[in-house]
């Protein structure tokens, strides 16, 4: 187990290292998203602007307009919700360079409550034209996701989160932008997931086995662009998909997929996701359970689907 | 240098061409331009991209007919292209949108943005002591955007001295004098107390503004250009309806007599 927030930091790194452009901005949360070990490093290439995401937005389109690659990072509700119209309007609209890390992703600052747990900011940066948006489900994929953000051209939102999640991936297996990864095969249903719900998936799909039903996992760790060829290649081999994100059911993974089955691949299309509601105070466990965000849903809306 | 008649002749013409625009803060802004252009900035509008080049950020964005014109005259491009301005297909957008423009250094038009972008390039061109300055123009209405103060105060903190700040001060926004709508004085001690040095001069009058981009100052220089919206055309002057509104055939030709 190891969280998310350490492999970005550990690609930041390895940036800072591999490119002198690479520039780090943090908003007075370096402690907390880990981005005080590039200031240790790499001093005079970390900014800390203090809190104030919305001057932090604009000092990196302006550095990227004079070629560099800012990375700005705070908790996913303030990098692309306080910041939003400067990411529209200037980072996107200028398609500039800037890599914005999307700390303490959906419900894992649970005790910190409904404030801070950002459940809508996939939904938002994927809307906005240029943008790439990745959502990595370990820290060795979260790594490689900053590592691969130097290879885009144009603004990329990477989300991740503040808690340990089981590790998926080896640490060279590298993110594609447009690329997802087939965790696991089934013929009965295809589960979509992203974040940490991919590793949530994997024991949903664990269960379901035991009592007959094989399931596909799939880690659609790149939002956008959408990989449409594996949606494909799940829509051939299963009647029914389910989505699992650790965000709004509207507007993000299911959102996504949706709009691409809808006119390319119709099939049954089941959100496991928080559903049109704001989170609550707790540990992210029963924040996560309150919002149905189990394998035991997963699950259990794999088998009512498949039975009706 | 260009006489500012020719630049006031080029922003009536285009927004009545145009059928829509912003008289009022492109008039008020172009004794500053002028100077920018012709005498303060290191361009070379043969090479919009020089690496070395002084770079502006034109925050309050719908100034853009007086920036087009600015340019346009300078020798970026055609001035025969100002007549598309707004038009499908012309990329003199209605706000300053650099994808293809020659000349144009940042993409503007929400307000309150500006600063921040124009801090970060010069921030840029500092770690690649690259000796290009930034300047940016912002409306006083725009003083009223809470994240104008946030890069007021960063500006000072990152001891960033390569940026310029020129408020044109006209007065008035679209909907009211500023005073009416919002006030934001006292200006010169908000930027004060927020690190920067402060200096005044008469926007329309180039000899005055030319001493003022001349302070000399260890701190970022902020210059506070008193103008007037609407500035040459007697029905246009600090009219909040000449904010947002084009001159119609009539309109416009009382105003270039006024000009003339």
């Amino acid at each position: 187990m190891r969280a998310t927030r350490e492999g970005y930091v550990e690609g930041l790194l390895e940036a800072g290292e591999k490119d002198e452009r690479v520039i780090v901005v943090d908003g007075d949360v370096s402690r907390s998203t880990g981005t005080i070990a590039f200031r240790d490093k790499f001093p005079n290439r970390f900014f800390n602007l203090g809190i104030a995401e919305q001057n932090m937005a604009e000092y990196c389109a302006g550095l990227a307009l004079t070629d560099f690659i800012p990375f700005y990072s705070t908790y996913a509700v303030f990098a692309a919700g306080r910041a939003w119209d400067q990411i529209r309007t200037s980072i996107c609209n200028m398609n500039l360079n800037v890599r914005i890390g999307g700390a303490h992703g959906g419900t894992s600052v649970g005790p910190d409550g409904a404030t801070h747990q950002a459940l809508e900011d996939i939904a938002i940066t994927r809307v906005l034209p240029n943008m790439t948006v990745l959502v990595p489900a370990d820290s060795n994929q979260t790594r490689q996701a900053v590592l691969s953000s130097l290879e885009i051209d144009g603004p990329v939102y990477i989300r991740y989160g503040r808690n340990p999640v089981p590790e998926l991936y080896r640490r060279d297996e590298s993110v594609v932008p447009g690329r997802g990864r087939l965790l696991r095969e089934g013929k009965h249903a295809s589960i979509i997931a992203v974040g940490a719900m991919v590793a949530i998936a994997l024991e949903a799909a664990v269960m379901l086995s035991k009592k007959g039903i094989e399931v596909s996992v799939a880690d659609m760790v790149s939002i956008k662009p959408l990989d449409t060829r594996l949606i494909k290649q799940l829509t051939d081999t299963s009647e029914l998909i389910v989505t699992a994100e650790d965000h709004q059911i509207t507007g993000g993974l299911f959102g996504a997929v949706s709009e691409y089955m809808s006119e390319k691949c119709p099939r049954r299309i089941i959100p496991v996701g928080v559903n049109d509601r704001f989170g609550c105070s707790g540990t992210p466990e029963e924040v996560m359970a309150h919002c149905g965000l189990t394998a035991e849903a997963i699950a259990g809306k794999v088998r009512t689907a498949l039975n009706n | 240098m260009i006489s500012p008649r020719v630049i006031r002749e080029d922003i009536l013409r285009m927004i009545h061409s145009a059928g829509s625009g912003h008289p009022g803060g492109s008039l008020s802004l172009v004794e500053i331009l002028i100077h920018l252009y012709w005498k303060e900035m290191k361009i070379d509008p043969d090479d919009p991209e020089w690496e070395n080049r002084d770079r502006l950020v034109l925050s309050k964005g719908h100034g853009a007919p007086a920036l087009y014109s600015v340019l346009a005259r300078r020798g970026y491009f055609s001035p025969e292209k100002l007549e598309t301005l707004r038009k499908f297909g012309s990329d003199l957008a209605g706000h300053p949108h650099m994808e293809s423009l020659p000349g144009l250094d940042c993409s503007t038009g929400s307000l309150g943005q500006g600063l921040g972008i124009a801090a970060g390039m010069a921030l840029g061109l500092s770690l690649k002591e690259n000796p290009g300055r930034v300047f940016c123009i912002l409306g006083d209405g725009e003083l009223q955007e809470g994240s104008i103060w946030e890069s007021a105060m960063s500006i000072p903190a990152l001891e960033q001295t390569n940026i310029t700040v020129i408020v044109d001060r006209n007065r008035v926004q679209l909907d009211d004098a500023v005073k009416e709508v919002m006030p934001i004085e006292p200006l010169a001690y908000k930027w004060r107390a927020f690190g920067w040095a402060v200096t005044t001069c008469d926007g329309h009058d180039p000899d005055d503004i030319e001493k003022a981009f001349s302070t000399n100052s260890e701190k970022p220089l902020v210059i506070l250009a008193e103008t007037v919206k609407g500035k040459g055309v007697s029905f246009m002057e600090d009219q909040a309806l000449w904010h947002g509104r084009a001159p119609d055939d009539k309109q416009l030709q009382k105003a270039l007599e006024e000009l003339a």
